[in-house]
């Protein structure tokens, strides 16, 4: 048997960037299926029209994304189903947008998160990124607008920032195309699992709170063992949330 | 097996919420916004943070302040509208040109040339392919100049500012802030801007605003409105001011549309649409230069051609319907005749005639055709020279001999300023009727954000003609 030996051109994403098909709407038959979530107004429409190829209006105000737009391409031969989802601050109250994102994160369980977020407002943005890394272990960083971040003198270390967060950190500019070749190749290694994510966990919870949770969640992770969820489902129990207890009941996270 | 488990759960959960008390929201957030500062820091360096967050809070400062926030809105409305009408003029009238009095005549000479019937000849060259050239002609370099640059006052993002600006009065009226924006998608076109009104999560506020959408002049009018400004408002002013009052005419009723929407959301939310105004956060986005030649390429792709496709589809039935009711006689009168002739009381009541009645009627699959049809019908009647036959859609040659086909149809400044009125204030065109039912979903809904504005468009067209007269 015959190994193809991968020279350095091969890993390099420059290289498969050739691999590269831009499918529109074309979404039949894909093979994973990739999330785009993120803050109002940070891109994600830019981000989805520069994977697809498609042309999605885009524009300067918050909340222009009001129906969840799909897409697709393909790399490496393998077909990638691409949505983008309204943007949101936070994935805790009950607007519809966030519920969509929230379900869709949640329920709809996508291969792969593409989390982006404003690079020159990155600790109001974390607030959402913190939140999805709770509900998804596979999740990539798009540090998006790093033009404007640049024009604003702000330096971010990304290899400390994906330490931190426990998944990659991709910087672009999709508005100028740059970086959506290496945010591909790391979207396609993350959902053939060459990637593991070590998600953050929010940490700074009163002792009686983080108490509850731990134990709530080990309890769930005896029902549904090996989920990646628990201490958010946590989270949404003690809230009360009626719906994610009909999706314990129905087992639909799994 | 597992539910009992589950149930224990969510039983478990139940206890431990008494347990841990009333803050476990505030607390958990309170944890998350730790963490994320505890993360920047470490990872996030901002230099001198002046240049850019202080510009954007300068230019903030005066387009977003008490005395200039108005002025430049209306500046810019005035300038882009200016620019339309301005820059539309040229390739209109080489388009028209091009397909009527170039492509028209080849092709009437092609067809009796291979002996086609002279009804099938009328039919097709006359009604349906007239209509098309006609409001490609007439819609494509308008729609070509204030997409694009709509969509760059987009991209900059000054659409957010004009919602700030306006919040206040949106509050006042009962309606939501947001509705600024879903209204100026309105001025592009009104069921972009029903659509747009997802955006809106409260039910009611919602219903406020695309009931009101309509109230924003839109693409398919600005034209209708321009031309007729142009004619006769222009023509009651010295020679060097026509310019500068048609065009205040022309956004004096845009502000009377404004001003319409805002009653019209008061009137709704005191009575039928009772309710709160909900609070909401509306981030004021960094302003970003243009990408210039994406943004001119996407929205003559996205916006124009859409539109104009749309347009055509609906111009090429309604041309065919035109030529037929011009040339179907019943009684040796044309059922066009006819009808106009029975329009005429109420029409002359409202201060408006029979021919545009009946021209709103052929026209509420689309407004663009609003124009052409009244000048068509006018010279059917009125047999003044220079029209091309019955159920021809022409255009004149410059809006001079247009005017003149007017006058002699008997129009006065009565007429075309009703026009113009009835124009703001009349039913959406039919597209935008069944996005306001795919929407909403709702007949009733459908059915008032229907007969309201042309209810409100004939009482105020009676009014204006029956004080006009007094005088």
């Amino acid at each position: 048997m015959e190994t193809k030996v991968g020279s350095a051109c091969e890993t390099c994403t420059v290289f498969n960037a050739k691999g590269l098909k831009k499918l529109g709407v074309n979404t039949d038959n894909f093979d994973f299926v990739v999330a785009l979530a993120g803050n109002p107004n940070t891109g994600k429409s830019t981000v989805f029209n520069a994977l697809t190829g498609l042309k999605q209006h885009t524009g300067n105000w918050p909340g222009k994304t009001v129906t969840r737009a799909e897409g697709a391409f393909v790399y490496n031969e393998q077909k990638f189903k691409l949505i983008d989802l309204p943007g949101t601050y936070s994935l805790l109250s009950t607007s519809e947008d966030e519920e969509v994102a929230r379900n869709f994160i949640l329920f709809g369980k996508p291969s792969v998160t593409i989390i982006v977020v404003d690079a020159s407002r990155i600790e109001r943005n974390l607030n959402l990124v913190l939140q999805i890394l709770e509900i998804t272990d596979r999740a990539v960083l798009c540090l998006n607008l790093m033009d404007e971040a640049r024009r604003n003198n702000i330096v971010v270390d990304e290899r400390s920032l994906a330490r931190k967060l426990g998944i990659p950190v991709v910087a672009t500019s999709a508005r100028f195309n740059q970086g959506i070749p290496e945010l591909i190749q790391t979207v396609s290694e993350l959902a053939n699992g060459k990637i593991e994510c070590k998600p953050h966990r929010i940490k700074n919870i009163p002792p009686a709170i983080e108490k509850a949770v731990s134990k709530l969640s080990r309890e769930i992770e005896k029902v549904y063992p090996g989920i990646a969820n628990s201490r958010w489902i946590a989270f949404r129990l003690l809230e009360g949330d009626e719906q994610i207890k009909e999706a314990l009941r129905s087992g639909e996270f799994v | 097996m597992d539910n009992k488990n589950i149930e224990n759960i969510i039983k478990l959960s139940d206890d431990l919420r008494w347990n841990i008390g009333n803050d476990f929201h505030d607390s958990l957030a309170e944890g998350i916004y730790a963490d994320a500062s505890s993360i920047v820091e470490e990872t996030v360096s901002t230099g001198s943070q002046k240049s850019r967050a202080t510009l954007d809070a300068k230019i903030d400062r005066i387009v977003t302040s008490r005395t200039w926030g108005f002025p430049i809105m209306f500046l810019l409305l005035a300038l882009v509208l200016w620019l339309t009408i301005i820059g539309a003029n040229y390739p209109s009238s080489f388009l028209s040109w091009l397909f009527l009095d170039t492509m028209h005549p080849a092709l009437k000479t092609l067809a009796t040339g291979i002996n086609m019937p002279w009804w099938l000849n009328g039919f097709l060259i006359d009604g349906v392919y007239l209509a098309v050239a006609w409001v490609i002609a007439v819609m494509l370099p308008p729609m070509a100049i204030f997409f694009p640059l709509f969509t760059l006052m987009e991209d900059f993002g000054y659409l957010p500012r004009v919602a700030f600006n306006l919040d206040y009065l949106f509050k006042k009226s009962g309606a939501h802030g947001k509705q600024a924006l879903t209204m100026s998608m309105g001025f592009g076109c009104n069921a972009a801007g029903v659509v747009a009104t997802r955006i809106i999560d409260s039910p009611r506020e919602r219903l406020v605003a695309i009931i009101t959408n309509n109230f924003s002049l839109c693409n398919g009018r600005w034209p209708t409105q321009i031309l007729i400004a142009t004619i006769f408002v222009g023509a009651v002013v010295p020679q060097y001011l026509a310019g500068f009052a048609s065009l205040a005419a022309v956004i004096g009723i845009a502000l009377l549309g404004i001003f319409f929407m805002f009653f019209t959301s008061w009137a709704l939310s005191k009575t039928v649409l009772k309710g709160e105004v909900s609070t909401f956060n509306l981030e004021l986005p960094p302003y970003r230069p243009p990408r210039f030649w994406k943004t001119i390429y996407t929205s003559l792709i996205d916006r124009t051609l859409i539109v104009l496709w749309r347009a055509v589809v609906f111009a090429a039935p309604a041309g065919a319907v035109i030529w037929l009711i011009s040339n179907i006689q019943i009684g040796g009168e044309s059922i066009a005749a006819i009808m106009i002739n029975s329009f005429d009381g109420f029409g002359w009541l409202i201060g408006l005639n029979g021919v545009i009645l009946l021209a709103y009627i052929v026209a509420i699959p689309a407004n663009e055709i609003v124009i052409p049809t009244i000048l068509m019908l006018t010279v059917l009647v009125t047999g003044t020279s220079g029209g091309a036959g019955a159920g021809v859609m022409f255009e004149a040659d410059s809006a001079l001999a247009t005017g003149e086909i007017l006058k002699a149809g008997g129009w006065t400044l009565l007429t075309a300023i009703n026009l113009m009125l009835f124009s703001l204030l009349h039913n959406p065109c039919s597209t935008t009727i069944y996005t306001i039912y795919k929407e909403t979903k709702s007949v009733k809904w459908t059915t008032v954000a229907t007969v309201l504005p042309i209810i409100m468009g004939l009482v105020i067209t009676f009014l204006v003609a029956q004080i006009w007269r007094l005088f």
